[in-house]
């Protein structure tokens, strides 16, 4: 069997392709916080939670209502972009003009209260998603064996992505959300309904991360506990990515799955830590993060 | 200080010494520490304008550190606590000359980050036992003459330090160097421009804020006579800012109303298990929207007016 650096290139490869879909649900949490922080200032603590409530909404929805997969990657982000909606008009609203940190407090306690509801009533010890029948088993590469459904979550993810990054970069409804990131005073005064628009993109960015959740349900298992623990890495590959860049998150996102993913083969007892100590070196040498701009 | 402020002092001050008479020590003592721990983490949000999210790793490490320095090396009882110090002032240092590098919001994902390094590290390392904490952390005596192992003489112990943590703080915040540090907070690029070193300030103010958290840990470590994950979790940095929130964000005494209002409610709710997290994250919420003053705060504006 061949071997790369004494390791089994089908265990290399496996342990690449796991680093590849966590690096892709980094890279769309990410890519969820920057927008949502580019127009409201806020920093969305309950990402992590709203990816939780989307594997949750997957879940349910097959349990409950007997409903395919196909329908929960459709349906579940939606509810989750609603429950978004909902939280922005009734409470972060009131925040915009506040300092940052009650933003982030506020979602802290949000975060609480939904994962507190969820540990309470379906414990943590998580619930069994099955892979969809589309996508079940694995192609022979010759080189190795790729699961199918992981090339599924990677690919998804980086069309999604990419999408996103198209919509807000190249079309006229990214043009406005660009330029209310800069000036929404103004932005409002040629007619565009800016609260409308501040509202659509956080149930916007938390459906993206509804999204995600979805994907990640048949591969990690759908646990309340699942939000909190992604959201504290995101929030390390924020800084090392900065918010400046959207292909800059979605690189950031997917490069640092993968070194999560080596490190793992090489030296697992680094592998829960090896993000935040690149974030460490990371600001050591560009304060400002990979793609931020030195203010 | 006027004498309104002086007779408060003094009244708290007795209510302290009185207080194991009617209330559990063990309890009062847990509340003492988590004032302290607030108190401390104030100093940075209210009184710097910093927000930290991961006080926790100051409180678990010197915890972890003053508890292995007593049980495993066998030194007294106030080295023990002074190791438990110097090491969360050290782990001050290197976070906080790496979170000053940015500002605003990312200084607070910084720290949350490290904190979490600092969690797996705990997890992880042999010496604080893992998953299993460290336990029967003796208490031994204060000086070879007081024994700490009786409740009310520990309790006097706590009281001592918590006071003597609470003074410094109360020094630090009224002196010229507490007010450049208002100063930074109400507008750090006036102050730079006016020629302090901003970021000498900051990582100063963030040494003694991790060194008193510190403080507060080991002496919690002691009084509970065991260290586990908990003091280290993400949900103890969540908490220090509830607390803090709570009782009032720049001002002196509300943390410590917040830490007794927290720790009481804790005590309550325990038989609620799984809820006093729903509970806890409904207080932030209804705090951020309403109360943002918080009780001291609240307190203060109404006399004012």
């Amino acid at each position: 069997m061949t071997e790369i650096f004494g390791i089994p290139l089908q265990a290399f490869m496996s342990q690449i392709l796991l680093g590849l879909v966590n690096g892709s649900f980094y890279a769309m949490l990410s890519l969820g916080l920057a927008v949502i922080f580019g127009l409201l200032n806020i920093v969305n603590f309950a990402h992590g939670t709203f990816y939780m409530l989307g594997a949750f909404g997957a879940w349910l929805l097959l349990t409950y209502a007997g409903l395919s997969y196909w329908w929960a990657l459709v349906l579940s982000p939606i509810c989750v972009g609603v429950i978004g909606v909902v939280v922005e008009k009734t409470m972060l609203r009131w925040l915009y003009k506040l300092d940052h940190l009650y933003g982030l407090l506020l979602t802290f306690g949000l975060a609480l209260v939904l994962e507190g509801l969820f540990r309470q009533q379906f414990g943590v010890s998580g619930q069994p998603y099955q892979v969809p029948d589309l996508l079940k088993g694995a192609t022979n590469l010759g080189f190795m064996f790729l699961p199918n459904y992981r090339a599924f979550v990677v690919v998804a993810s980086i069309v999604v992505c990419l999408a996103t990054w198209y919509v807000i970069e190249k079309t006229k409804l990214g043009a406005y959300l660009r330029a209310g990131t800069e000036n929404p005073k103004l932005v409002q005064a040629f007619g565009v309904n800016v609260p409308r628009m501040i509202t659509l993109t956080y149930g916007f960015g938390v459906a993206l991360a509804g999204f995600a959740g979805v994907l990640a349900a048949p591969i990690l298992q759908v646990n309340p506990l699942m939000g909190s623990n992604i959201i504290i890495v995101v929030f390390a590959v924020v800084v090392i990515g900065g918010m400046g860049s959207i292909l800059g998150s979605i690189l950031t996102g997917l490069g640092l799955g993968v070194i999560e993913g080596l490190t793992k083969v090489f030296y697992p007892e680094a592998s829960s830590t090896v993000v935040f100590v690149i974030m460490a070196i990371v600001l050591l040498v560009r304060p400002a993060g990979l793609f931020g701009k030195e203010k | 200080m006027n004498n309104n402020t002086r007779i408060l002092y003094a009244v708290l001050f007795v209510v302290g010494l009185i207080a194991p008479a009617v209330v559990y020590p063990i309890f009062l003592m847990k509340a003492l520490c988590f004032a302290l721990f607030a108190s401390a983490f104030n100093l940075l949000i209210g009184f710097t304008g910093l927000l930290s999210f991961g006080h926790a790793m100051f409180l678990g490490t010197a915890g972890y550190i003053c508890g292995h320095a007593v049980k495993v090396w066998g030194f007294p009882t106030e080295v023990g606590i002074l190791c438990g110090v110097a090491a969360s002032a050290a782990i001050g240092y290197l976070v906080g000359s790496l979170a000053i590098r940015r500002q605003g919001i990312y200084f607070a994902m910084i720290t949350l980050a490290m904190a979490q390094m600092v969690y797996f590290i705990c997890l992880q390392a042999s010496f604080t036992g893992g998953e299993d904490g460290l336990q029967s952390i003796p208490r031994q005596s204060f000086l070879g003459v007081f024994d700490l192992e009786n409740d009310i003489t520990m309790y006097y112990f706590v009281f001592g330090i918590v006071a003597l943590g609470f003074w410094l703080i109360y020094r630090t915040v009224h002196s010229p160097f507490g007010q450049v540090l208002k100063a930074i907070r109400e507008n750090e690029a006036r102050a730079l421009s006016l020629g302090y070193d901003v970021d000498k300030y900051k990582l100063l103010a963030f040494v003694l804020s991790a060194a008193l958290s510190g403080l507060a840990g080991a002496t919690k470590a002691l009084v509970f006579k065991f260290e586990t994950l908990t003091d280290v979790h993400w949900h103890m940095s969540g908490e220090v800012v509830l607390m803090t929130l709570l009782g009032g964000m720049g001002t002196i005494l509300g943390p410590t109303v917040g830490a007794f209002i927290v720790v009481t409610l804790q005590n309550y709710l325990a038989s609620l298990e799984g809820w006093v997290t729903v509970i806890t994250g409904a207080i932030f919420v209804l705090c951020v929207l309403a109360f943002r003053r918080g009780v001291v705060g609240e307190i203060a504006a109404r006399i004012k007016s």
